[in-house]
């Protein structure tokens, strides 16, 4: 059938020049000039300071969204209380602020002149331009991720398995351990998966409230703006493959865990 | 437990941006109103929404037939471009400018040029969006009921009638929802844009970016009043799909 192969031509062909083909140059450009010259450019000080404070970042944020994720989502699926349905909509705000916005927000909230500034100042504690206030940023823009997958399997399970549970003389951690929490895993880990992804790949957020100091506050993906604007084209390219790798793995964990229904 | 959770989201969401209003506010409403009718400042907005909506309109085309395409026809390595679609969700934004630059810049193999200009800044907001009207038609046209649209078939409908009588106003509201969510997104996008756009004032700067250049130059009423337009934007879009899809959705039954 003309008509349906056209039209399978066209969606393929979209994808090829907007997606697969861009990606793809990432690593002919960053191996262009050499695996050696890749490899040292990586390997900098300022560099592999950057990759770890990405990956701190991705752990101190992703936890704490899961714990907070699984709460929220507890509360709002099996609880009733006031205040119920502004929870439900607060929870998908931070996907629709812009990630300059959010940075903002932190300084004007955290910074040396904001509303905390002065308490946060006497008692010692530097949030902005700071580790703290990077972390903060992170989670604000990973927040939904977890409780947003959750949410839909909590509902879908209902609660006779934790009422049986609970006649039986399990305690509620028991039947939260036992009964609800291997129902939730794989949206749980999908969730997970996401806010990982979201998490790793931040740049407004922490562009505004990190003070991009090098090697002291700049993250990966602030690395790869630097180098860029700074015409060091191999660095830049290098940092963004390592990036882009990191994401293909991500990808895959999403596949793996996606819900089944979709294909 | 829910001391835990409603102290966590406003130490972490409301608090901050309640600080972006007062602050917005506290200088008073002409204050306020002199910062957003700042020429560049209009400007930048202006140029965010134009390039959204253009986003929104050719994701709401090319997801759909994306989404079709991946439900209703079958060809060898459809497991895979199915998977391709999550990739923008995966990729860091500032990866996916750096490399749209790299194919569509000034070094283009394809002798392209779209560096500092609109299709640049629409081509990065594409590229961040795909996901969007993909993954939330694609569901609906799995779950479609086919006997109807054979039924009509058979009644002599062109596949076009069928397509436009029959599918479109059963995925219409998902179609809806899911452009919506891009032109959300593509509102505040800072990562992917701001390579490839130069951020020239008035020309390519998008409002993110200009609301960092604020932030930068210690700006803050300029950078507040700014955000709570940004914030109002999303706000009305939100509202504006969630009334739409309940309207469709009545209509489709």
């Amino acid at each position: 059938m003309p008509a349906k192969l056209l039209l399978r031509l066209i969606a393929l062909g979209y994808l090829a020049l907007l997606i697969l083909v861009p990606t793809g140059t990432i690593v002919w450009r960053s191996l262009g000039s050499g695996i050696g010259a890749a490899w040292a450019s990586i390997t900098t000080p300022d560099s592999v300071h950057a990759i770890w404070l990405s990956v701190l970042l991705v752990l101190i944020a992703v936890p704490l969204n899961a714990v907070f994720g699984v709460l929220c989502a507890l509360l709002l699926v099996r609880h009733d209380f006031p205040g119920r349905a502004i929870l439900g909509a607060l929870i998908d705000l931070p996907l629709s602020v812009s990630p300059v916005v959010v940075g903002l927000a932190l300084i004007l909230a955290y910074g040396q002149t904001g509303w905390f500034g002065a308490w946060l100042q006497a008692h010692g504690l530097q949030v902005i331009f700071a580790l703290p206030g990077m972390a903060l940023a992170t989670m604000f823009v990973s927040l939904p991720f977890v409780a947003r997958e959750v949410i839909p399997v909590l509902k879908e399970i209902g609660t006779d398995a934790e009422q049986a549970a609970q006649t039986l003389g399990a305690s509620s951690f028991q039947t939260f351990r036992r009964i609800t929490l291997p129902a939730i895993a794989a949206g749980l880990g999908y969730g997970i998966v996401l806010a990982t992804a979201r998490s790793l790949g931040e740049i407004g957020a922490v562009a505004v409230v990190s003070g991009r100091l090098v090697g002291q506050t700049e993250t990966l993906t602030l690395v790869v703006q630097d180098r860029f604007e700074n015409f060091d084209l191999t660095g830049a390219y290098t940092a963004a493959l390592l990036l882009a790798l990191m994401a293909v793995v991500t990808l895959l964990a999403m596949n793996a865990l996606a819900p089944k229904e979709r294909i | 437990m829910q001391g835990v959770v409603m102290g966590y989201l406003s130490l972490l969401v409301l608090i901050p941006l309640a600080a972006v209003l007062v602050h917005a506010a506290g200088a008073g409403f002409n204050a306020f109103l002199s910062a957003i009718m700042a020429p560049d400042a209009i400007a930048a907005v202006e140029l965010t929404a134009v390039c959204s909506f253009v986003v929104a309109a050719i994701n709401a085309l090319a997801g759909t037939l994306i989404a079709w395409v991946l439900v209703r026809d079958f060809f060898p390595g459809k497991g895979i471009v199915n998977a391709i679609i999550d990739l923008p969700f995966a990729l860091p934004t500032i990866v996916a400018g750096l490399t749209l630059l790299e194919l569509y810049g000034p070094n283009s193999p394809l002798h392209l040029n779209l560096a500092y200009t609109r299709v640049g800044i629409v081509l990065a907001l594409l590229f961040v969006t795909l996901p969007f009207v993909v993954r939330s038609v694609q569901p609906v046209l799995l779950e479609a009921d086919r006997a109807v649209e054979e039924a009509a078939a058979s009644l002599g409908a062109s596949s076009w009638q069928t397509f436009r009588r029959i599918i479109l106003p059963g995925i219409l509201p998902a179609i809806i929802s899911g452009s919506g969510l891009s032109f959300a997104r593509a509102m505040g996008e800072f990562g992917s844009v701001v390579l490839i756009s130069g951020n020239i004032p008035y020309l390519t700067e998008v409002a993110s970016v200009h609301i960092y250049g604020q932030v930068e130059s210690s700006d803050m009423l300029g950078a507040a009043s700014l955000s709570i337009v940004l914030l109002l934007i999303s706000l009305v879009t939100l509202l504006l799909i969630a009334a739409l899809e309940r309207r469709f959705l009545r209509h489709a039954r």
